[in-house]
């Protein structure tokens, strides 16, 4: 006799986890799948050699007070019933977008861009600023606009450093494609990152998973760990529930799955997986790596919370193809430049800089080792032109290639940001099927929970459930 | 369940909801929305809530009947004669 639930959420990363606790809330009995062994997914975390590793954290972003209810995180926290005060939230000490000859300052203080735009952009401030408001005003879901956002950036400021700067870290944050994004992602970035801006949960990713983790408990769900998904059953256009790696057979009406579009379609067989061998995979993907330092960064003199660099005239965001790593553009990360975060005994650096998973795929053993170790050197000896140098004091570090990221998360070419177009409806093609997560459009870990949180509940409220779980 | 109970009824489902909210001086006839910030999300959950705690589904085409404490009384009433208040 196979197992029945109301809801299946195929993923246990923060899109996952925020639209399993959703589904338990109505009342619908919920099971939560996870893979590997662990929760958080493209948030997920481990231990190496004694020493505790965030995958994926940089920043939480749109940060903002519990009064502020309407923004995104303190209106999906509450969405979720667990206390925006929970997370225990330390904001960013202040960003810096780097480029050759000029750099720009920000922070959670949307003033301090614009003052820095006003003070090395004069001509464009008036500009600056009419975009601005207008940005202020508008909400985070813009349907309609233009694709491109750096064109249009251009025709309203009028200055192309200022374009590419504006664009370098909310490129980053990220964008699924190369070089530009959409107006209607353009606006969800711009008011996440410089309206709204980056906080830290004191103790990284652990704690904030153990909050969702929890309540999805609390509120009756289920997660289960080790438990794979392997196809997705469905008849005549409706879903029929899950077959697990193991064999095990899983039946419900409903299954919201995180693991990315096209990797879902495979899981459905049949036309569906077809087609997926056609839809157009994620190009943005990434070498980072995590270092610890023999004391803390700020001693050391690093003292901003995340640095965008370009060592380039023209901002570059692209796949580094046809080589495995370009430094020239990058991300650097201070964990311990966030507010209110326990004083650690060795201080952490991370670094984030473009890739193409296709290299990876080809380089084995030693080559590919090789390879890694180079991106590594390459990230810190980028870091050491605008920061200090770093190298003397590393005492352990993990690095990770596109192909890591795969294994890890199943994601197809290690493609975090996701698919180049979003599937903005959640529909997969089959009833009761629907797409959560970085490809239904939603980016970061707020982001993913908004999105995840959203769907359930749109979906529960359709659904006309069973007795609910107590 | 009386319509004193409805109300109390409503009343706890907007704490578990939106616990920042001050329930108590909430006026009859005056739009919910217009006393203390709930958005369509939040309504979806006054929803789902009804039908956990009461059995009682609500189409979306009568969402508009909960936009006020008295609207919420007239409209359930009749599906809520025979149950009582769930404790919370």
């Amino acid at each position: 006799m196979d197992e029945r639930a109301d809801a299946i959420v195929i993923g246990a990363g923060p899109a996952g986890l925020a639209a399993g606790i959703r589904l338990a809330q109505a009342g619908l009995s919920t099971i939560v799948l996870e893979r590997h062994w662990l929760w958080g997914g493209l948030n997920s975390f481990y231990k190496l050699g004694g020493r505790n590793y965030d995958v994926g954290l940089h920043a939480l972003t749109n940060a903002a007070p519990k009064s502020a209810r309407k923004l995104p995180l303190p209106r999906v926290m509450r969405q979720l019933r667990i206390p925006l005060e929970a997370l225990e939230l330390g904001e960013q000490l202040g960003s810096r977008t780097v480029f050759p000859s000029v750099s720009l300052d920000f922070s959670n203080d949307f003033d301090e861009l614009a003052s820095q735009v006003r003070t090395k952009f004069p001509a464009c401030a008036e500009a600056f600023d009419e975009l601005a408001r207008e940005l202020a005003l508008s909400p985070h879901g813009v349907e309609e606009g233009p694709a491109s956002t750096r064109t249009e950036l251009l025709r309203r400021l009028g200055d192309e450093l200022l374009v590419d700067m504006l664009m370098h870290p909310l490129l980053w944050y990220g964008s699924p494609t190369a070089h530009d994004v959409s107006w209607s992602l353009f606006v969800v970035l711009w008011k996440s990152i410089y309206e709204e801006g980056f906080a830290r949960p004191r103790g990284g990713v652990r704690p904030l998973l153990k909050l969702l983790t929890g309540r999805l408990r609390e509120v009756g769900g289920t997660l289960r760990l080790k438990s794979g998904v392997q196809r997705v059953l469905h008849e005549d256009g409706r879903t029929q529930g899950v077959l697990l790696d193991d064999g095990t057979v899983l039946r419900a009406p409903l299954v919201l799955s995180s693991a990315g579009y096209v990797e879902t379609l495979r899981m459905l067989g049949g036309t569906f997986a077809e087609r997926a061998a056609t839809e157009p995979v994620g190009t943005m993907t990434f070498v980072e790596s995590c270092s610890h330092l023999g004391q803390s960064a700020p001693s050391l003199g690093f003292d901003k919370t995340i640095t965008f660099w370009n060592h380039s005239e023209r901002g570059i965001y692209a796949p580094s193809t046809p080589a495995p790593f370009d430094a020239r553009s990058g991300v650097l990360c201070i964990p311990e430049n966030y507010r209110s975060q326990d004083p650690e005994p060795e201080g952490v650096l991370r670094t984030t800089v473009l890739s193409n998973a296709a290299v990876w795929e080809d380089l084995e053993g030693e080559a590919y080792g090789a390879q890694k170790e180079a991106a590594y050197q390459a990230s810190l000896a980028a870091v050491s032109t605008f920061a200090p140098d770093p190298r003397p004091h590393v005492i352990a570090r993990d690095v990770f290639t596109p192909r890591t990221i795969t294994h890890f998360t199943s994601k197809r070419a290690g493609a975090v940001y996701g698919i180049p177009h979003k599937v903005d409806d959640a529909a997969s093609g089959v009833q009761g099927l629907h797409i959560i997560g970085t490809d239904n459009g939603f980016l970061g870990i707020v982001g993913a929970m908004v999105g995840g949180a959203g769907v359930a509940a749109f979906v529960a409220a359709g659904a006309q459930g069973q007795e609910a779980t107590p | 369940m009386t319509n004193e109970d409805i109300v109390q009824a409503i009343k706890d489902i907007i704490i578990t909801i939106a616990p920042d909210e001050e329930v108590a001086g909430l006026k009859l006839d005056v739009s919910l929305r217009d006393q203390i910030e709930l958005d369509s999300m939040d309504f979806l959950d006054i929803v789902m809530e009804l039908r956990k705690r009461y059995g009682v589904n609500v189409p979306e085409e009568d969402y508009k009947e909960l936009a006020s404490l008295q609207s919420c009384v007239d409209y359930l009433a009749p599906h809520l004669a025979d149950k009582e208040l769930v404790a919370h």
